[in-house]
């Protein structure tokens, strides 16, 4: 996977990252659990990758399942 | 060997649920939300899974609000002195377990008032007295939803409506209902629900949690621990959001990861069927026992009414002594004395002496009932 065709969800807690995961796979898209880079936030935890082109819907996705998000960032 | 202590804890576990504990160790020993490489990842979607089984079985609105812990007396105590302040009431029945008594004797101590409402000698409640007990003070209602003394279920649905009616919150303990009665906490109108993975739920000890309702606002919530959640580091303050504001520390991994192959052996039976399992077995022991001269039972006598917790008492005989002759010449395990519920003895009237606490699972069989009968028979005749 090259890295500048992905974006990241980027949540607050690593449990919401884990519920992201879920709920997006379960909508059929790819997902990546990896850690925050760190350009993008110094927390310590993992965020969602998923593809660019993923956006939209995942975002459409995470919120028709109330899912707590901080925000997805392109790659 | 007959087991009939599963109001105490549930044995033996299904299948599934020690492998689901080694796979864990084994197979995904890293720590959850501490690190992002994939072992911790792993270990992070086996907590995610027994949170979504955990709200998938019990009604919980989302699996984030689903907070696990060590036991349901952690989850008490979270509830109870996170929401209850000096000048406060609450208000609770006289069957409640030492989970939730012994708290709030704490707070009562602290300037909290604890208003018990009185319950029948079988342990039934008239939700009337409730209402009659709510004051433009109390800022709580708490209850069991089954006694862990004598099984009786109390009126949870009745009480949820005139709390919600004066606006108060319902805390609900389930220790000894969570996957034994059919549950859906916001049908059921509870706003804070505690449970336990051990008992019902059939997963290892050491597992539990608080649900939080759709509307319950958890920021009146103060977290009972403090520290560590894998989450915003960068900062000394607890985390605001849930989970994490009240899941401090690394947790039982091991545990959860039983506990959701626990519920899903639940799951896979069917609550209403393991209900219906244990509710025939309940009222034959029931029967059984009531048909001994020198036998009282405790409770409803009607096993609609009740968990399968069957209390009794023997004429002339002391509770601990038939505990052991149990164990020792008929190799049947129950619990005897006062089940850490003092002011249930109390209720039903078997304070201080306690009773002989008989109570099936769901594996337990009608053979296995009808042998314990027997042998209560047997001692019950020495004493005449």
């Amino acid at each position: 996977m090259s890295p500048s065709r992905h974006a990241v969800v980027l949540t607050h807690a690593s449990s919401h990252a884990i519920r992201a995961e879920h709920v997006l796979r379960r909508a059929g898209l790819e997902t990546k659990l990896m850690p925050v880079p760190r350009h993008l936030s110094s927390d310590c935890g993992v965020c969602v990758q998923i593809r660019a082109e993923d956006t939209a819907q995942a975002e459409e996705v995470l919120r028709k399942n109330r899912v707590p998000y901080d925000r997805v960032e392109a790659l | 060997m007959i087991y009939l202590d599963n109001a105490a804890t549930s044995w033996p576990k299904p299948p599934g649920v020690a492998e689901a504990v080694a796979g864990c160790i084994t197979e995904a020993g890293a720590n959850p939300g501490r690190a992002g490489h994939r072992l911790a990842n792993d270990a992070a979607r086996l907590v995610y899974d027994a949170r979504a089984a955990v709200a998938e079985l019990l009604g919980a609105p989302d699996p984030l609000r689903v907070m696990l812990g060590p036991n349901v007396t952690w989850a008490l105590n979270l509830a109870l002195r996170g929401l209850l302040r000096p000048g406060d009431e609450v208000v609770t029945s006289s069957m409640e377990h030492n989970a939730v008594m012994r708290p709030l004797r704490a707070l009562e101590a602290e300037g909290v008032g604890v208003c018990v409402v009185p319950c029948g000698p079988d342990g039934r409640l008239d939700p009337q007295r409730v209402a009659d007990a709510i004051t433009a003070r109390t800022a709580l209602v708490v209850m069991n939803h089954a006694s862990n003394v004598v099984g009786t279920l109390l009126p949870v649905a009745e009480v949820a409506g005139i709390a919600r009616r004066s606006g108060i919150p319902l805390l609900l303990d389930t220790a000894q209902t969570a996957g034994a009665v059919p549950m859906d906490m916001a049908a059921l109108g509870v706003d804070l629900l505690a449970f336990t993975g051990h008992k019902s739920l059939l997963g290892p000890m050491g597992s539990g949690g608080l649900i939080l309702g759709e509307g319950f606002d958890h920021t009146r919530l103060e977290p009972l621990v403090r520290g560590g959640t894998g989450s915003r580091s960068e900062e000394q303050i607890q985390p605001d959001f849930l989970p994490d504001r009240y899941e401090a520390g690394t947790m039982n991994v091991p545990g959860l990861a039983g506990l959701a192959a626990g519920i899903r052996w639940v799951q896979g039976q069917g609550v209403e069927a393991i209900q219906a399992h244990e509710r025939a077995l309940t009222q034959r022991l029931i029967d059984g026992l009531r048909a001994i001269d020198g036998v009282t039972v405790f409770g409803t006598h009607d096993a609609t009414w009740q968990t399968g917790a069957v209390s009794g008492t023997i004429d002339g005989a002391d509770v601990g002594m038939v505990g052991l002759r149990l164990d020792d010449d008929y190799g049947i395990l129950c619990r005897v004395g006062l089940h850490c519920a003092p002011l249930a003895h109390r209720t039903i009237g078997t304070f201080p002496e306690g009773t002989i606490r008989l109570s099936p699972g769901a594996t337990t069989t009608p053979e296995e009932i009808d042998i314990a009968i027997g042998a209560i028979a047997e001692l019950a005749e020495e004493q005449l």
